[in-house]
């Protein structure tokens, strides 16, 4: 029995920039199971979280703890950037690449790969070249090579924000079947129907700090700071 | 205008005799090249990768001292390559002075900045793009080196080939330490010299032909290499 | 890596095979060609490959000293005579001579063709500020050309005297495009292919002879030195094959070396 990673504490964590505060000090557990969407809008601080959580962006105090060592942690999560990163090869070689990472033969990796392809729908753009792709393949890519190393939890970084209505289905339709495997999921947004459609939790983000975080029926049914009335209302909050 | 003409005429019968002299010479110089170029780039090619994506403290100055080194003159190298080798010198045991070695070491000194300058600018652009992908995979240094190395082959295969260029069409360093021996050390650059030190200008021109010949036909071959690999892809 | 190039060096080191021997020579001996005559005669006598290093004779003393060449060939008695004084050589053995000869522009403006001694020449340039390219580069044939200015009580400065630091080859190129006297082994002229408006103006007196000596490095001060090959060598070139193959050399129809060598006392 492989020992579980969470949940995961997050103990006064600030981030600063040439001394400027962009997050915190934030305190945060995220449970073992669930679909947890941070809001808020431009600047609050939701990209910072997600890394500062991720353990991929420095903190000026607090910790992030897991129930095993950081190091092993960091071998069983992955991360979703807003602007997919595309290695320069084909969409094969980028599926397999966390696995060749870790040695799997490449035999096995390309065919775990090939796999993969199939199930985000770029079956048959195998041999294509990755940074070429259109901006909802290159997504739904960077979503396959996330969870192709099967993670217990995947942060994703506003994945949908520069994509139509059809490439957003297709993702949230692979996320809820990552999320029914197993996989704990914790994504930033600002698309309001979005965060509905898929929170189990929401965790509102203002000026760097948390200002709520509830389970998303009771968030959606009556918010309880202003702020998040206003964003719910569809005004304009800064 | 008529000496030009001669030494392109000599130049065309060198090449379409078959000289066994020019053969020779030709072969060497490719030898001897190809060899210090493939040593400067597996020293040069990990090493710009490394100054890419390692921070330490005097890192500016490290980048600053390498764009230096690439200006280092050929003269000089050679001189001092001279007197390492010397029996009088440091290295003299290894009796490695006016041998087709001492010309390998005089060229990787002179193009390894060059080759790491070229590289460290090409992969600095690319990991500023693979920056968070290879963090949030969390990475060894190695495995980073690696990925970017292979990424970025082409446009590493550009510096390697700017090497190749430099060294190919050098003639101070090898003069020194190669001494220009017939056949032994000679090489395509020293016998130019040598013949245009005879007055022979029509057979160092046609030498002269033959040498940019080469350099432009191993560059069309690396690149129709590299076109082949990449076709279709990106 | 490094496993590689140790391998590398290695591989090379060993190439160097027992036959071979290196000699220092001087530019104007190598140009002349006469060594493209005397190589393959002594490879197929004696089994020797000589590698030459063409060098001036200020370079090929430093290779002697450093211990970089088995032996060297050159041509200026007073450094060879203190080269071996100073025991880096083990000795100097005169093999052949040759002469020089002053080149300059065709119409003569210093007037040198017609004079009596080699001196008398120089002064005649001086006096004109006629443009005149030396060697500059410490040379046998630079070396000859300040002893005869010495000779000449002309202390050559001014303009019109034109170091350039060059070997023989490169110092006449520079001569023909400059329209300049110069002063030349007999041999590098006439084997030079680009004579322009130059002209041989000047030869003959006695002064401008040329000595060629042979002298082994001393092996007690380099072990490495393969003595054995350079005795070999020295008993071939003072032979009775090398003198026929050196006094019957021509460039043109013109005799260019006198051997010279005197058989070991017996």
């Amino acid at each position: 029995m492989v020992t579980p990673i969470l949940p995961l504490t997050m103990t006064g964590a600030v981030v600063k920039r040439r001394g400027k505060t962009l997050l915190g000090p934030v305190d945060l557990d995220i449970t073992a199971q669930g679909f947890t969407i941070v809001m808020g809008p431009n600047g609050a601080g939701k990209t910072k979280l997600l890394r500062a959580l991720h353990g991929i962006e420095r903190l000026a105090a607090g910790t992030v703890t897991w129930q095993v060592p950081v190091r092993e942690a960091q071998e069983r999560q992955a991360f979703v950037f807003q602007a997919p990163i595309m290695l320069r090869r084909s969409v094969q070689d980028n599926l397999a690449y966390p696995l060749r990472l870790r040695g799997v033969a490449k035999k096995d990796a390309n065919a775990r790969a090939a796999h993969w392809a199939d199930r985000v729908g770029l079956g048959d753009a195998l041999g294509r070249s990755a940074p070429r792709l259109s901006g909802g393949e290159k997504q739904k890519l960077a979503l396959a090579r996330a969870l192709i190393r099967d993670p217990d939890i995947i942060f994703l970084d506003e994945p949908c924000a520069n994509l139509d209505g059809r490439a957003t289905r297709e993702i949230e339709a692979i996320l809820k079947e990552a999320q029914a495997g197993g996989t704990r999921i914790v994504m930033a947004t600002h698309d309001i129907g979005q965060a509905k459609r898929l929170a189990d939790t929401v965790v509102f983000l203002m000026h760097g700090k948390i200002i709520e975080n509830r389970p998303a029926k009771a968030f959606f049914a009556g918010p309880q700071t202003p702020q998040a009335v206003a964003l719910l209302h569809g005004d304009i909050v800064e | 205008m008529s000496d030009i003409w001669e030494g392109l005429v000599a130049g065309f019968w060198l090449v379409a005799s078959l000289d066994a002299d020019l053969v020779e010479i030709t072969l060497r110089s490719l030898q001897v090249t190809l060899t210090a170029v493939v040593i400067a780039s597996a020293i040069g090619l990990p090493f710009g990768a490394w100054l890419a994506i390692r921070r330490f403290r005097h890192r500016r100055a490290a980048i600053a001292l390498l764009n230096a080194l690439m200006g280092l003159p050929p003269v000089v190298v050679g001189l001092i390559v001279y007197l390492l080798l010397s029996r009088a010198g440091p290295f003299g045991v290894f009796n490695l002075l006016f041998t087709p070695t001492a010309m390998i070491i005089a060229q990787v000194i002179i193009i390894t900045p060059l080759i790491a300058s070229i590289a460290h600018q090409a992969i600095r652009d690319i990991w500023a793009d693979y920056h968070d992908l290879l963090i949030s995979l969390s990475t060894t240094g190695g495995q980073r080196i690696r990925t970017l190395l292979w990424d970025g082959r082409r446009a590493l295969m550009t510096a390697s080939l700017a090497g190749f260029g430099r060294a190919i069409g050098e003639v101070g360093a090898i003069m020194i330490v190669g001494g220009n021996i017939d056949h032994a050390t000679r090489v395509l650059t020293t016998a130019i010299a040598l013949e245009t030190g005879k007055g022979d200008f029509a057979l160092a021109l046609g030498l002269g032909f033959v040498l940019i010949g080469l350099a432009v036909a191993v560059n069309l071959a690396i690149h129709a290499i590299g076109r082949t690999e990449s076709e279709g892809k990106w | 890596m490094i496993r590689l190039l140790t391998l590398v060096l290695a591989f090379c080191a060993s190439s160097a095979t027992a036959e071979t021997l290196r000699m220092a020579v001087t530019t104007s001996f190598h140009n002349s060609g006469l060594s493209d005559v005397l190589l393959p005669a002594i490879e197929e006598d004696t089994g020797i490959t000589v590698e030459l290093l063409i060098v001036g004779t200020g370079q090929a003393l430093r290779l002697g000293e450093a211990g970089d060449v088995d032996a060297i060939l050159v041509h200026s008695r007073a450094a060879e005579e203190a080269f071996v004084n100073a025991g880096y050589g083990t000795h100097r053995r005169e093999i052949m001579y040759n002469d020089f000869v002053i080149i300059g522009p065709q119409d003569d403006p210093a007037g040198v063709n017609g004079l009596a001694a080699a001196t008398a020449a120089l002064s005649a340039i001086a006096r004109t500020k006629s443009v005149f390219v030396s060697r500059g580069d410490d040379s046998g044939t630079h070396k000859k050309e300040l002893a005869l200015w010495g000779d000449a009580g002309v202390v050559p400065e001014g303009a019109w005297y034109r170091p350039v630091g060059a070997g023989m080859g490169a110092a006449l190129n520079t001569a023909a495009a400059m329209d300049a006297y110069i002063l030349a082994d007999r041999a590098s002229w006439l084997n030079f292919g680009n004579k322009a408006d130059l002209a041989l103006l000047f030869a003959g007196d006695p002064l401008l002879f040329n000595q060629y000596a042979y002298i082994p490095v001393n092996p007690q001060r380099h072990d490495h030195v393969k003595a054995d090959l350079v005795l070999a060598l020295e008993d071939w070139l003072t032979s009775a094959p090398a003198r026929d193959l050196i006094n019957g050399y021509q460039i043109n129809g013109e005799t260019l070396f006198t051997f010279n060598a005197i058989a070991p006392a017996e």
